[in-house]
This record gives C-alpha cells, structure tokens and sequence, in this order.
C-alpha cells in the first residue's frame, strides 16, 4: 500500500509537467480549433530566451516575466504573419503549416544555442519537500504554479469582457462578429495567451528534463494524451488529465512486468487511442453536437 | 438565408478539398512521356543518382498511398512511416530468416500491412479531422520503440536492425545491381499505380469520394461508410507496406531509427506539395522530400530545417493545391501558345 501511494505521488509529481504543457494545448485549441503541433517546439525556443536573460544577468523572475511577455507578442505576431492568412484553408494545409514552424523554431534554436544539453535554474529549489523523498520542492512549486495558472485562467474567461469575447468567438463565431466581437483578433489574442502559458510550462519543465532543442518532443505527446483524456473543451479536465496519466504512467511501470522506459511512449499512444475511441470528449469536455 | 448559412456551415468544415476524379490522373500522352523519361534516365546516369531515383519511386509510392487516404477517401494520418515500418520489417525477416525471394517479399509486406491498416481503421473510424492527425501521430511516435522491443529481438535484431543483402539482376541481363533494381522498382510502382487509378474509377473509389465531400450524404445513398472507411486505410497500408519492403531491398537496411515520426512528417509533407488527390503529384512531392532537404543544406548548413520549414511555407502561400495548380496553369498556358 506504501508503494502504491509512492507512486501515485511520484505519478502527480511528473504529471505536473504534463498538466502545464496540456493547458497550452488546449488553450490553443480553444481558439483555433485545431492542435498546434509546434506548441513544444514555441515552449522550447521561449525557455532559451529565459536562459538567454539569465546568462546576461537577469535574475530569474525578471527573465520570467520578460520571457511570458515576449512569448505572448511573439505567439500574436506568429499567428498575424503565418497563420491569419490560411484561417480559410482546409485544416490539411494548416497542419503543414505546424509542421513548417516546427522545423524552423527547432533548426533556428539549435542554431543559436547549439544541441548541448544545458542545466536550467530553478526558484524553488530541489531540496525534499515536507521531507518526502518522492517530490522536491520543484515539483511541488510547478504543481502550485499550474494551479495558479489554472485558477487565472478560470477568472480570466469567466469574469472580464474580454474572457467572455473570446468564449464567444471560440463558440459561434458568426454571431460573436454580429455582436461586434472582432474574432479574428480573438485568435491573435489566443494564439499569444497560448504562447506565453507554454512558455511558463517549459520554464517550469526545463529544470527536469535539461534544456536542449528536442527537449519538449516527448512532452508534447504526453500533453497531448493529458489533453484529451481531460477533454480538449475544459482547461481544469487538461491540468486533472495531466496529473492522471503521469500516475497512469507510474503505475503501469511499477505493476505490470515489462514495462520500462522504453515503452513509455507506446503506452501515451495507447492511451490516446483508447480514450479517443471509448470517450471523444474526454473525461471534463463538452460532447460536440453538429448540425448538418 | 438560413439555407445559404447551412451550405455555408459544410464548405467550411470539410477536411480535404474536393478534387473530381477526372483530375486525379494524367492524360495518356503525358504519362508515357513521363514513363518514357523514368526509363531512359538511369541509362546516362551514374549509380548514386540511380539510387536516389529508386528511392524517388518507393516514397512516390508511399506519397500516393497517402494520397488514396486523404485525397479519395479524406482521412488524415500522419503515421504512415509505421505501415512503412511494418512493410520494410516484414521483407528483410522473410528474406533473412526465412530466406524467400525478394519479389515474393512484396505481396506479403502488402497483405500484412493491408491487415494492420484495416485493423487501424477500426478505431480511426470514430475519430476524423485532427483527432485522426493526432491518433496516427502517436502509433508513427511509437512505432520505432515497438520495434526494439526485447521480446521480438530475435526476429527483428532489435536496435541494431537487419542486414538484407541487394538482388543481383536475374536470367544474366547486363545490367549492375542499382539499375536492375531500379527497374524492378518502377515495374512495381507502374502496376501499383494503374491498379490505384483503377481503384478510384471504380464503384469503391467512387464510395471513398462520397465519403470524403459529405458522409451523411454518402451513407444515405447506401455506401457502407464504416467499411469504405477501414477499406481505405488498409489500401493505403497495404501500398505504403510494400513501398517500405521495396525500400527495405534498396537500402538493404531495416533498424526501428529509420521509421520516426520523421518519415511519416515528410510522406505528409510530400502530399500536400504533390497536390492532394492528384496521382501523378505523389511523383513531385517525392522529389521534394528527397531532394529539398539537401538544397537546404547546399544553402546553409546548420540551419537545413529552418531553410526547408519556409520553403514548405511558400508552397503553401504560392501554390496552396501543390503541383496540381502549377499543372494546370501550365496546361493553360500551353494551349494558349497552341492558339497564338
């Protein structure tokens, strides 16, 4: 029994990054409607801005908040040069279009700062935390980050009239533009807000997993698999549904004989399938009834 | 109005472009022009480019695979390099354990890989749009990490992979191992492509397409969407299993670190540079993924993706429907010479 609950914390702990990383995802679906297969890759080259300020002296929360600032500009900017002019184009062009920004964010990152593997600061510290072995204080600070981010976002939608513009422009987007929404400046904005909460995540990701270019491949499936267990529709099922597969994931390392490191990813796939097939919305999403 | 709103409402939700059938293939004297230049090439060439234009055919194949699924049938996968995998193991451990003739290879990899697509699109047939992206997504991510499983090591050799050794050219015609398979290669992919056309005139190609411009439209006229669906994803697998066995011969390689979700990235990519649902684009958007990525070293070394990420990014402003547009814009253009 001891184990057990070792685990299912050890499971929060690592699932946090996945919760963080699901949040952005399902931000960005909010708005657009589709997956941005270039999320990880945006969180990724907005850690190394950080780690940039950082080595040129900046302390670490002021390169926090520079870096969410900069990433929110950089996501507006992304979707007005790129994005804007294919919002009509079939949904197989757009995800071209993800792949394309991939592989550029990817080469240009590596570029500027090389495929080393490189240590990133954290401001909580890694010591133990409440003197469990199992989760440093690191973990505990990301699971209390993403909770914070959580709640911001619950006020955010529900509370200010630009929340509300946004929800309505995400959900029957003609009538928001008859009301005078201007929608297309709703997708900017989600674009940007999705940006700057992959940033966040990936600041909080980067003291785990090292930086490095490629850092984010393997998170990103995770996120994705977090996603949409929680339902791609609710911010609240992305963060429970990260939490659940990181202790979906320790659970079926540590019980079922086999499986290691090497099946991780199978059992992301797994889990993304099974649930796409048995519950599509996910466990906290809105089914999605059209009309023909 | 709220008619127009309606019609309006189901343009704008389609996945994939509508392409009549018509425009799926070429002409009968383009493509014996084409044919006839694929036949004469390798004779003035040296063995390298040979190679390169071998593999220019196998990712044709695979390119048009994908191009039945989405452009006839209207399903996305971005997991094709797992078909591929699949197709490429079941050739090299039948031909290095069991010690079967290469050709005979390629109808197994093709039954095979038909089995696991059909069995695919079993769960893929409640999911469409970019759930189905995502599905796919993860089974290409997974595939080389179930390849190196220790249970199958014995058959697969694991992370190390399979050495195939290359078919010399059969009856003694004189002609060196990289021409005969080069022949060999095209031989296939002409049958493969002709039995493809044929595929999508017929009474099942005309159901996919229902299916792709308005599957409530399609079932209501009695096609039975469900098995059209599945039977779309097994051909696709079924064609791209035995472009990675012909694959397999090539590079007379197998190892899991040759089938990531790269492959399956570049097969997608090149689909939609060839045009979607246009045949003979496969063709184009091949040599785009085997040649573009070396034009983008050629121009700066370390920023190679970054040179082809925005490349992609200009076929997709310039020429939003790939080859097929610059086709036809050269159609246009030649029959107004023929006036003038």
């Amino acid at each position: 029994m001891e184990l057990f609950a070792n685990q299912v914390l050890a499971g929060i702990a690592t699932g946090a990054i996945y919760a963080c990383m699901a949040l952005a995802v399902v931000m960005i679906y909010q708005a657009i409607d589709h997956l941005n297969f270039a999320q990880g890759e945006m969180a990724m080259f907005s850690t190394f801005v950080s780690w940039q300020l950082m080595q040129w002296g900046v302390p670490y929360w002021g390169a926090f908040v520079l870096t969410v600032a900069f990433s929110f500009a950089a996501g507006i900017v992304i979707e007005r040069l790129l994005f804007k002019p294919l919002a009509k184009a079939p949904i197989l062009t757009n995800v071209a279009g993800f792949i394309a920004l991939y592989a550029i964010i990817n080469s240009v990152a590596g570029l500027i700062w090389d495929f080393t593997i490189k240590q990133y600061p954290t401001p909580f510290g890694s010591s133990p935390f409440l003197g469990s072995q199992l989760i440093s204080t690191h973990q505990a600070g990301m699971i209390g980050i993403t909770l914070l981010m959580l709640v911001l976002l619950f006020f955010f939608f529900r509370f200010t009239r630009v929340g509300l513009a946004m929800r309505a422009a995400a959900s029957l987007p003609e009538s928001a533009r008859l009301v005078g929404i201007n929608t297309s400046w709703m997708i900017a904005l989600g674009w940007g807000m999705a940006a700057a909460i992959g940033s966040i995540a990936g600041m909080m990701i980067a003291p785990v997993v090292f930086l490095e270019p490629n850092m984010m491949l393997g998170v990103l499936i995770y996120g994705f698999a977090a996603a949409v267990l929680g339902g791609l529709s609710s911010p609240f099922g992305a963060v429970m549904g990260g939490f659940l597969v990181g202790i979906f994931e320790n659970l079926v390392g540590t019980y079922i004989p086999g499986v290691g490191n090497e099946l991780k990813l199978p059992i992301a796939l797994a889990l993304i399938i099974v649930v796409l097939v048995v519950k599509p919305a996910g466990l906290f999403g809105r089914a999605i009834v059209k009309r023909v | 109005m709220s008619a127009a709103e309606e019609v309006e409402v189901v343009t704008e939700g389609q996945a994939v472009e509508a392409v009549p059938k018509r425009a799926m293939t070429l002409g009968y004297g383009t493509s014996l022009i084409v044919l006839a230049v694929l036949i004469l090439i390798p004779l003035f060439v040296k063995n390298f480019i040979i190679f390169q234009m071998t593999m220019l055919l196998i990712y044709a194949l695979a390119v048009m695979a994908l191009n039945i699924l989405t452009g006839g049938s209207g399903q996305f996968s971005l997991g094709q390099s797992a078909f591929y995998a699949v197709g490429a193991y079941t050739s090299a451990i039948l031909m290095e354990h069991a010690g079967m003739n290469y050709a005979l290879t390629l109808p197994v990899a093709g039954i095979v890989c038909f089995g696991f697509g059909f069995l695919f699109g079993q769960p893929a047939l409640r999911l469409s749009g970019v759930y189905l992206a995502l599905a796919t997504f993860a089974l290409a991510t997974a595939m080389p990490q179930l390849l190196k499983l220790g249970y199958f090591e014995h058959w697969t050799g694991g992370v190390q992979g399979l050495v195939v050794t290359k078919p010399d050219a059969p009856f003694g015609l004189p002609m060196g191992q990289d021409m005969w398979l080069y022949y060999f290669t095209l031989a296939v992919s002409i049958g493969i492509y002709l039995a493809s056309v044929n595929l999508l005139r017929s009474r099942s190609g005309r159901a996919f397409m229902a299916i792709r411009d308005n599957e409530i439209a399609a079932s209501a006229m009695g096609v039975d969407v469900a098995l059209y669906k599945t039977l779309a994803f097994g051909v696709s697998a079924g064609i791209t299993g035995v472009a990675g066995g012909l694959g397999a011969i090539a590079v007379q390689f197998v190892a899991p670190d040759g089938y990531t979700i790269q492959l399956a990235i570049s097969l997608f990519l090149g689909m939609v540079v060839g045009g979607v649902g246009w045949l003979p684009g496969s063709i184009v958007g091949s040599a785009f993924i085997i040649f573009v990525p070396n034009i983008a070293e050629g121009i700066s070394k370390g920023l190679s993706g970054a040179v082809f990420g925005v490349l992609l990014f200009l076929v997709i402003f310039l020429v939003p429907h790939g080859a097929r547009q610059v086709a036809i814009v050269a159609q246009q253009l030649a029959a107004k010479l023929k006036k003038n």
